[in-house]
């Protein structure tokens, strides 16, 4: 059952570019999903990640009780655990539950009340016309919502730490800046690359071969998530230990 | 024309469609009938190619549809309009936009050709001034108009509707009935409906094919059907009371 769903994967993303629509026609679908899964997200995003940089701060100067051990410590820790993990990791978790679900319900809608079967039944390749631009858009959009959630991390951060009293500000950018690998920015670009695909494709699997009813929608759209989360999971782990 | 030759499909071993062969004429209304259940929306779907049928040959004016390559299967399929039990419209676009979806994505016409295209097809379906309508807006009646617009916007040559009166009060199932008969005489087009309503039997069933369990019982038109001696398409035609006392008294 798994190796023939693998299968059925493997053949549904090859049918995304197969008897493919005009370009214009994808580059018009592919803006407005870029607005749906990009600009739509950036809110969340936001307080996620500005949240996900604070309470780092305060964890990391919490464990920090060695005096020898010095302040920009905090903010390197902050920097590094927000490039390298959470902001490509957490948020695609984040993106896995909002884009995800909604990209597997939106399509098992259409699904169960013919709208896939009228797209076919016109001689569309309804795979590729629903489904290519949502991976597309993901692709672009995710890895500038990790961009921007890795600087609002390390802002949020920085607010806390000074506002609170636990690194000065020049202590938190000399830490910021300390011992810099820019390598790391190009992992996390990777990752943000892969984990956006992951999630489109899986989610729009999900919700594209929906049958039944409403009942099918729903489970379909929290499949989508959990086998997303997995193979964001998968993913993460096999890309640290290939390219770290 | 449509010609269908020896169609077998089953499911899971249970066979749905039992060798079933016939024709469906240009110009003419050609019903599928039959109880639920009976294998109609699966000859249907076998026919449109959205169903792969174990077994058998579909033709379009001669040109074989079951094995043909991609790009005629593509080619015949943007020949197809269809109407669908619910409507199938798309969600996230207004009434113009639905009809103009074919035109928009089919062909390169200008845009104000496609507007007059897609205004002409909604007067034709008595759909005036409802361009800007979302689909959740609409009765069910007006969705199935919206529908129709649809299926026949690209100058289709094949029309299929499936149970087009499902959820429609009698009144407005004639009024769909009598809009697609005459479409399909004005623009001679070659039309398939499934349905189980006799009102749509009798009103337009120029050619009806009667499916019993899988397998053709039956083939005739609105005016000999009454008269047949299949005794499925006699119990399902006279199936209740008043019209069995009728035949009695007949």
């Amino acid at each position: 059952m798994f190796v023939a769903n693998i299968g059925k994967y493997f053949m549904f993303l090859g049918s995304l570019f197969t008897n493919r629509e005009s370009f214009s026609t994808y580059f018009k679908l592919t803006i407005e999903e870029c607005q749906l899964i990009g600009i739509n997200s950036i809110v969340l995003v936001a307080i996620v990640s500005s949240f996900m940089g604070a309470v780092t701060t305060l964890q990391t100067a919490f464990n920090l009780v060695n005096p020898l051990i010095p302040d920009y410590v905090i903010s390197l820790v902050v920097r590094d655990m927000t490039i390298l993990e959470l902001a490509p990791t957490i948020i695609a978790l984040i993106f896995a539950g909002k884009v995800g679900s909604s990209m597997a319900s939106g399509l098992g809608t259409m699904r169960i009340t013919e709208q896939i079967d009228a797209l076919e039944v016109m001689g569309i390749n309804s795979s590729s016309y629903l489904v290519l631009p949502k991976v597309l858009a993901s692709v672009l959009m995710y890895p500038l919502l990790v961009i921007l959630a890795g600087i609002l991390s390390m802002v949020g951060g920085y607010l806390v730490g000074v506002f609170a009293g636990i690194i000065s500000p020049s202590d938190y950018i000399y830490g910021i800046r300390f011992d810099f690998n820019q390598f790391t920015v190009l992992f996390a670009l990777i990752k943000s690359f892969v984990f956006a695909f992951l999630v489109s494709t899986i989610s729009s699997y999900k919700g594209f071969y929906t049958s039944g009813g409403a009942l099918e929608v729903g489970i379909a759209s929290t499949q989508a998530v959990t086998t997303s989360v997995i193979a964001i999971l998968f993913a993460d782990y096999f890309l640290a230990q290939l390219l770290l | 024309m449509i010609e269908i030759e020896n169609i077998y499909k089953s499911f899971d071993g249970k066979t749905v469609l039992n060798g079933i062969s016939g024709k469906f004429e240009q110009g003419k209304t050609n019903l599928i009938l039959g109880a639920s259940g009976t294998g109609k929306s699966v000859l249907l779907k076998c026919i449109v190619g959205l169903t792969q049928p174990d077994q058998g040959n579909i033709y379009y004016d001669s040109r074989e549809f079951t094995t043909a390559s991609k790009d005629l299967k593509i080619e015949i399929r943007r020949e197809i309009g269809m109407l669908f039990q619910g409507g199938a419209l798309f969600d996230s676009k207004n009434v113009q936009e639905n009809v103009m979806f074919p035109l928009d994505v089919l062909t390169k016409m200008p845009l104000d050709e496609k507007l007059d295209r897609v205004n002409f097809c909604l007067r034709r379906v008595g759909l005036e001034d409802t361009n800007s309508k979302m689909p959740s807006e609409i009765s069910g009646g007006m969705k199935k108009r919206v529908g129709i617009a649809r299926a026949i916007v690209n100058s289709s040559k094949y029309l299929f509707c499936d149970e087009p009166n499902s959820g429609l009060d009698p009144q407005t199932s004639i009024l769909i009935d009598n809009l697609i008969k005459e479409i399909t005489e004005e623009y001679s087009i070659t039309t398939v409906v499934v349905t189980h309503d006799m009102n749509s039997v009798m009103e337009i069933g120029d050619n009806i094919m009667f499916l019993h369990k899988g397998d053709k019982l039956w083939e005739g038109n609105n005016q000999n059907i009454v008269h047949s001696d299949v005794e499925e398409l006699n119990n399902f035609v006279f199936a209740n009371k008043m019209m069995r006392s009728l035949k009695e008294k007949s």
